[in-house]
């Protein structure tokens, strides 16, 4: 169905500059679609960066977009996959009062069961990570709303597909 | 915004040339070096206005002026336009430098411009010194940032090292591929820097493919699907001129016997006259094109892009039709309009990959259709707009006055408005690149400057700019500038003492209210002969064949001001949202 609105994760693959970023988010802002995530790290290749970027569009839109990213000079490449084609992971962190952990029984059982990891705990609060799928982090978020949370953030979704991306392929036909 | 921790960008993406053994190093500035990079690229001229961060490089370009011209327009915006008209002509990269601030955000319009309509165009600004930038210092402004959506590559230089790379790529970028503007910025200090340079010209990005290959299959099947096609129709544009491509299009749609009409970018590819050329495309194209656009079952499109000003509504637009696109944006292809057949490539090697795969035929009874829908327009229109029998003078008319004295050799640059579409619909082009307008951005104040910048690369041409009294009035100070370089350049205005097109709008859409359409004009004449311009005034029919032999005859450069009926239309006329089939003519 190209016109319904899915969720799509885009994997592009740039030169390292500065301003793209800015030319990239452009492309998504001109057509007011609202980036949902966004991404940038080192990629697998030596120099080459890769945005992971979520969004909700029609596929006709992403197929429109993914040409405007690719015609972009310093991107190399750009796909676009489903839910069910990456593997992806997001991180979080919650800053909570440490009086709940003692106070609050029922916070330590949903520490244990969300496999949530304890990063630091001193006398006034402690900080909580977890990283998971988005419904997972939802579902604790949900959890520990009740209990009142001092700071809450959530990083953007990072992804790898389950085909291969045949950028380094790619790379080396351009150095022939 | 640097968002990565690596600061190694520059040196991973420009193909070195290793074939080059011997180069020469010399220790000089940034601002030298720009002027030697420029030189390096055979710029002979640039347009531009001085400012205080681009001071160093003015300071060059008074050493260098034996061998680089530069012009000094009276607005940087027309610097644009100029360094716009001068590409269009003739092919080269057009090259327009500015300072930070002001200068460089009056850049933005004709970048955008030449964004839109693909072409090829350095675009240079000056920069406050790199320790002030983000500081708001005076005449500061994020050039970068503001001219991203509208460049094909922008890049700020903060170092002096950089800028033959830089600059290489720049202009590699900017003529390959799909033309595009492109903007560098560079800071007051990178500019006094000292480095010792060497200049490589750049062989290709890493990230870039300027030309997509090109699929056999593909090729294959558009030539099936015209070989079997009995009614066939092309829509070329400007592709086909950037590509260079004119000598294949023609050999292809000679062989093949297919009607061909033009978007307004693709005008002059093949002259007027050719008996395949059916005309113009779009809301103020041609009829019988138009009309059978819904008619033909396979429609070829090749170096043009689906603008909706070429389709009116998509839901209706060539439905019956199997699309044919030859195209070198691969981002183009099923934008608009969903293809059968996309063929990816630059469009002289893809036509002349065709040509032999293509079967000789003539559609003699498919022809006949845009031949008796043309005398259809012809009745309606073209015989009130070219020989009128009312006492008001049209536009049309002066187009043929024009025509007839400069036997369709000269090259019309209109502005934007009603004069535009009537020069496009009536000029005749013997010659490519004959056509320079603002089509995709409607730039009006594009004429003036364009026609300036395409007479200094063709001066051995005729260039003929032709406006509207309401965007001659947005350039009209670079009047100075055609006076100070003594640039021939014919200018005629068209004028009706409105804003003729959105007052035809309002005619016809919103009950005649004229809502600031209507111009109280200052005698053109008198500002013309305030630069020393020879200038006339024609205000009836007896007078318009002895003007436009004056102007054609004149050496020098020549104004003319033809008072044109007040409220006349442009027809045919395809009203927004509707189908190119429901066309109206009157």
């Amino acid at each position: 169905m190209e016109n319904e609105i899915k969720q799509f994760t885009v994997s592009v693959y740039t030169e390292n500059n500065i301003g793209l970023l800015n030319r990239i988010s452009a492309i998504f802002q001109r057509r007011h679609i609202n980036i949902e995530s966004l991404n940038t790290s080192l990629s697998e290749i030596e120099g080459v960066s890769r945005f992971t970027i979520v969004v909700n569009v029609t596929e006709s839109q992403m197929k429109k977009i993914q040409g405007q990213i690719e015609k972009q000079v310093e991107v190399i490449k750009a796909y676009y996959h489903t839910e069910e084609e990456t593997i992806y992971q997001e991180s979080c962190l919650f800053k909570i009062k440490s009086d709940l952990l003692f106070d609050e029984r029922q916070i330590q059982n949903i520490i244990k069961e969300s496999n949530a990891r304890i990063v630091t705990v001193n006398k006034d609060f402690f900080v909580l990570e977890k990283s998971g799928r988005r419904e997972e982090l939802e579902l604790l978020y949900r959890e520990l709303s009740v209990f009142g949370i001092m700071q809450f953030t959530r990083s953007g979704r990072v992804a790898v597909t389950k085909d291969e991306m045949k950028i380094s392929t790619m790379l080396k036909a351009f150095q022939h | 915004m640097r968002f990565l921790p690596s600061q190694e960008n520059m040196e991973t993406k420009t193909i070195k040339d290793e074939s080059k053994d011997t180069q020469t190093t010399e220790r000089i500035s940034g601002s030298e070096a720009i002027i030697k990079c420029l030189l390096a690229e055979g710029v002979d001229i640039l347009y531009g206005y001085p400012g205080g961060a681009i001071m160093p490089v003015y300071d060059e370009l008074y050493k260098y002026q034996d061998q680089i011209h530069h012009v000094l327009t009276r607005h940087e915006q027309g610097a644009t336009h100029a360094a716009q008209g001068y590409a269009r002509i003739s092919g080269k990269v057009g090259v327009a430098i500015a300072t930070s601030g002001p200068g460089a955000t009056n850049l933005i319009t004709g970048i955008a411009d030449a964004q839109i309509d693909s072409t090829p165009m350095v675009c240079i600004t000056g920069q406050v010194g790199s320790h002030l930038l983000g500081s708001d210092a005076f005449q500061e402004t994020d050039i970068v940032g503001i001219s991203t959506p509208v460049t094909k590559w922008n890049h700020q230089i903060t170092k002096a090292s950089e800028i033959p790379e830089v600059f290489a790529k720049a202009f590699y970028i900017a003529k390959s591929g799909r033309p595009g503007p492109v903007l560098i910025d560079i800071t007051k200090d990178a500019q006094f820097e000292t480095f010792d340079f060497t200049y490589e010209k750049c062989k290709g990005v890493r990230s870039y493919k300027p030309v997509p290959d090109t699929n056999e299959d593909t090729l294959k099947a558009a030539a099936d699907l015209i070989n079997n096609a009995k009614k066939p129709l092309i829509v070329w544009g400007q592709g086909v001129i950037l590509g260079q491509a004119e000598e294949e299009f023609k050999a292809v749609i000679e062989k093949a016997g297919i009607p061909s009409a033009w978007t307004i970018l693709g005008a002059s590819a093949i002259p007027t006259s050719h008996p395949l050329n059916v005309g113009m495309v779009g809301m103020h194209g041609n009829y019988a094109p138009n009309v059978l656009t819904n008619e033909c079952d396979v429609l070829i499109a090749i170096g043009m892009r689906f603008d909706d000003r070429v389709t009116g509504n998509l839901a209706t637009y060539a439905k019956q039709a199997k699309i044919v696109h030859f195209e070198i944006d691969p981002a183009e292809v099923d934008k608009n309009v969903q293809t059968d057949v996309a063929v990816l490539g630059d469009a002289k090697a893809s036509l002349k990959a065709l040509l032999p795969l293509l079967n000789k035929n003539s559609h003699t009874k498919w022809h006949q259709q845009f031949k008796d829908l043309y005398q259809i327009e012809f009745e309606k229109v073209i015989k009130n707009d070219l020989h009128p029998v009312k006492d008001g003078l049209t536009m049309g008319e002066v187009l043929k006055e024009i025509n007839s004295q400069t036997k369709g050799e000269a090259a019309i640059v209109s502005d934007v408005g009603q004069h535009q579409m009537i020069a496009c619909r009536y000029a005749d082009f013997n010659v490519s690149k004959s056509n320079i307008t603002s089509g995709g951005l409607g730039t009006m104040g594009f004429a003036l400057p364009a026609a300036l910048g395409a007479k200094m690369a063709a001066p051995e041409r005729e260039v003929i700019m032709i406006a509207g009294d309401g965007g001659y009035q947005m350039t009209i100070q670079e009047l100075g500038t055609i006076f100070q370089q003594n640039i021939p350049v014919k200018i005629v205005v068209l004028n009706n003492e409105f804003l003729g097109m959105v007052r035809q709008w309002q005619q016809l859409f919103f009950d005649k209210r004229y809502a600031s359409t209507e111009m109280v004009n200052p005698d053109f004449v008198a500002i013309a002969k305030g630069y020393h311009i020879e200038a006339k005034k024609v205000t009836e029919r007896k007078d318009l064949k002895s003007a436009v032999k004056e102007m054609v005859d004149c050496k020098g450069p020549y104004f003319l001001e033809v008072r044109v009926e007040k409220e006349d239309n442009v027809f045919p006329m395809i009203p927004t949202g509707a189908s190119v089939s429901d066309i109206r003519l009157e």
